[in-house]
């Protein structure tokens, strides 16, 4: 008997903000359901509202015909609902079979029952197809088998409607298959499935009916995937045809801006050696633990390099610190932007003038207030970056704005070469689009950019040429002329050539 | 919180017998100083993710070291200079051994707070030390335009510390390295100069604090201050600085620690047994930072 979810109505409004205004659809048992839509569209808010993490200001669920409001997420999982997000709620340190029974673990007058505990958890883990030991450390296990005991996990307690958030963006296509074997087999016994993504090929992959949002609002939801296009869903989502997302075009080259020799360190294997040029973008392709994001710290300063020499300009450099780095020129996006880049309880305005405040500070040291204002005025305009006030804190904004935001850090600082690492992960088409722009815009005006992607179509559309890591060292190069997915691919597959 | 200071001054004022009167005034400004000026340090080293537990005994020690070398010199400067010098080297320690070092805050200040204690009553075999020059003695008892001197310095602290928070690079920074070490660092902040500055600035003014004390005193008294260094974070705490680091401002710092000046001086001129006082005073604390989560829920955290 498949279940039924309706979205009725759901308002929600936060202090200057609504986040969602009368969002009604409804998701069929049995398919696969996506909802996509820009960052900052609602989609994150309405799976709040789903996992009882937030209550609506208005409007309510219904499962079954049953209306919900929950007003908290014990509420929601006892009416049957898990959502399975990007950061995994498992306790590392305990076993897999713990953490399917936490809470709940069978025990024999207050003492834990280890044998029964072993068999429930097989049983639990049989039901996704999974052959993981039910001792393990969930700790010890790789992302893709952790989000599958999370699977197990929300089977086992019932759960009826199962909600996804951006599943894949950690996973190997081997991973994703499987987990997609698993999905058509939950949509086979008549679960509700929400698919949270922003990659094409997946909702076309998988999906059987997409419902997209924009500012909070439901624009349209296509119950079936025949005759439906990419350009179709682009359109719903940003309202505007976007014909070429990367609107590419060549510019001259010049001196070398960022010369790489020989550098080794944690995550680089084998001695790398690169060159940019000022005005030149270079895409730097491989799979996840290809060491592309290392090699780019390793660069920068922010680990210390083992061997190899950086030169900058044709100047040798041995900038050993992020801080030194930034004085000759040389700058770098994090790939965490919530780890590693954004300063969360401090406002929009204080994070974008993080770094070049002190070119403009009164001595060196007292705050011009005046630049600083208009500096992230200016940036704020520029990106498009949606924020309710320059004071607001940047913690609150979603993170496609965030990561404008500390673009908008590094363009406030003089550049010669910028680093950028996963620059459009997790951000929606239509700021996507902005950001090669931007990008474009920055090396037109004789910066180098090095950056790194995991999305070949991007690494494609936007690099002059192509670089690719695999298992620590340079596995390939391509010009944009002759690279094609398959020739870049190869290089990034272990044993591809 | 600077409201709920207003009201709880109103109330006393309207209750407790004796309050509202300027010399009352004048008691619960000079009472407060000593924990208002570390306080001010203290909010840069809360607002950068850090603790610091050795603040008593630098202000005890200070106070001894200075006594002695006035003593044995004669000359008051020299002896003000050898307190702070003791109060700027332990600061200096406690920001190597964390920044450099790479030990826990809590853990190093706690090992430099009994160091420092035993060095403090080992200059002296333990022995307070009288000061014979009476020129010090200006320092902490003399009054300028209506305030006692100690009050203005305390004042100074608070322009000055207020000042470097909110509008210097340098008191950004220290938000940024308590709000998010990581970012901060690959943003270029150069994270462990800040870390000990702060702990040097922070020995320097208890130092300062040990000295005015020891004038008030007109000795130096190995025995002062101890527990002090958790009076002064409670009144950070209290006023809204963030254990955790990346908010505070100093109007936090001179909410909590007039707060806790008013309440503790309504406590005595009510003739409350100090043991009552310590009770009440955890109480208070708890309700404030209560006071506080409550807010911090509301604002959609």
């Amino acid at each position: 008997m498949p279940t039924r979810l309706v979205f009725d109505s759901v308002t929600k409004e936060f202090p200057g903000v609504r986040a969602l205004d009368g969002v009604s659809f409804t998701a069929e048992g049995g398919r696969v359901h996506a909802l996509m839509g820009e960052n900052g569209a609602g989609k994150s808010t309405l799976l709040k509202i789903l996992s009882g993490a937030y209550s609506p200001t208005a409007g309510l669920l219904q499962i079954d015909g049953t209306p919900h409001v929950f007003a908290d997420t014990a509420g929601a999982l006892a009416a049957g609902i898990a959502v399975i997000y990007q950061e995994l709620f498992l306790v590392p340190e305990m076993s897999v079979a713990e953490n399917l029974f936490l809470g709940h673990l069978p025990a024999k007058g207050g003492i834990v029952d280890r044998k029964q505990l072993r068999a429930e958890a097989l049983k639990h883990l049989a039901w996704i197809g999974e052959e993981i030991d039910p001792d393990t450390k969930v700790g010890h296990l790789p992302i893709a088998q952790r989000q599958l005991v999370e699977i197990a996990k929300a089977l086992s307690r019932g759960a009826r409607v199962i909600a996804f958030d951006e599943p894949t963006s950690s996973l190997s296509s081997r991973e994703v298959e499987r987990l997609f074997a698993v999905i058509r087999d939950l949509k086979s016994r008549g679960h509700v499935i929400l698919y949270v993504t922003h990659r094409m090929d997946e909702v076309f992959a998988v999906c059987d009916a997409v419902t997209i949002l924009r500012d909070g609002r439901h624009i349209r939801t296509f119950d079936t995937m025949a005759g439906l296009t990419v350009d179709e869903i682009i359109r719903s989502m940003v309202g505007r045809d976007l014909k070429n997302v990367f609107n590419y075009s060549p510019r001259p080259h010049g001196a070398c801006a960022l010369a790489v020799q020989g550098v080794t360190g944690p995550g680089v294997t084998a001695p790398v050696s690169l060159q940019v040029a000022q005005g030149e973008i270079v895409g730097m392709f491989g799979l996840v633990g290809a060491g592309r994001s290392e090699l780019l710290r390793l660069i920068y300063g922010a680990e210390e390099r083992k061997g190899g020499t950086i030169s900058l300009g044709g100047v040798v450099s041995d900038h050993t610190t992020p801080r030194a780095a930034i004085n000759s020129g040389l700058v770098l996006c994090p790939e965490d932007r919530k780890r590693d880049g954004i300063v969360p309880v401090l406002s929009v305005e204080e994070n974008i003038n993080l770094s070049a405040r002190r070119h403009h500070a009164a001595g060196g040291f007292v705050l011009n207030t005046g630049w600083e204002r208009t500096n992230a005025e200016k940036h704020v305009a520029s990106l498009g970056i949606k924020t309710a006030t320059l004071a607001t804190a940047i913690g609150f904004l979603s993170g496609g704005n965030q990561q404008k935001a500390i673009l908008a850090r590094w363009l406030s600082e003089r550049v010669k070469v910028i680093l950028l690492d996963e620059p459009t992960r997790g951000i929606d088409v239509g700021a996507k689009s902005e950001i090669y722009g931007i990008v474009q815009k920055l090396a037109a005006s004789g910066v180098g950019v090095l950056f790194v992607s995991s999305e070949l179509p991007e690494v494609l559309g936007l690099a002059d040429r192509i670089l690719v890591m695999r298992g620590g060292a340079l596995s390939g190069e391509f010009n944009r002329g002759t690279a094609t997915e398959e020739s870049v691919l190869r290089a990034a597959l272990p044993g591809g050539n | 919180m600077l409201l709920v200071f207003a009201l709880l001054f109103a109330a006393c004022s309207v209750f407790v017998k004796g309050f509202s009167s300027w010399v009352n005034m004048e008691s619960i400004l000079l009472q407060v100083s000593t924990i208002g000026m570390i306080a001010c340090t203290m909010l840069f080293c809360l607002a950068a993710g850090a603790f610091d537990l050795s603040v008593g005994s630098v202000v005890a020690c200070a106070g001894v070291v200075a006594a002695m070398v006035i003593n044995k010199t004669g000359s008051v400067s020299v002896g003000v200079l050898s307190g702070l010098a003791v109060g700027a080297v332990v600061g200096l320690s406690n920001g190597l051994l964390i920044a450099k070092g790479g030990v826990n805050a809590l853990i190093a200040t706690l090992a430099t707070m009994q160091i420092v204690r035993g060095i403090g009553y080992k200059v002296n075999d333990g022995k307070s030390v009288g000061v014979i020059n009476e020129n010090f003695f200006l320092l902490g008892n003399t009054y300028w335009a209506g305030l006692p001197v100690p009050v203005w310095i305390g004042l100074g602290c608070f322009i000055v510390f207020g000042f470097l928070i909110s509008r210097t690079i340098y008191g950004r920074n220290t938000l940024a390295l308590g709000g998010n070490p990581d970012a901060a660092r690959l943003a270029g902040i150069a994270t462990d100069k800040i870390k000990i500055i702060i702990f040097t600035l922070q020995g320097v003014v208890a130092a300062l604090a040990g000295i005015v004390l020891c004038s008030r005193m007109t000795s130096g008294q190995p025995t002062v201050a101890q527990g002090l260094e958790l009076d002064v974070i409670s009144a950070c705490v209290l006023g809204g600085v963030s254990l955790t680091g990346g908010v505070g401002k100093i109007s936090h710092v001179i909410s909590g620690v007039l707060i806790m000046g008013t309440v503790r001086n309504a406590m005595n001129l009510m003739n409350m047994q100090s043991f009552d006082q310590m009770i009440a005073s955890g109480l208070i604390l708890l309700v404030a930072v209560g006071f506080d989560r409550i807010k911090q829920r509301g604002s959609g955290r």
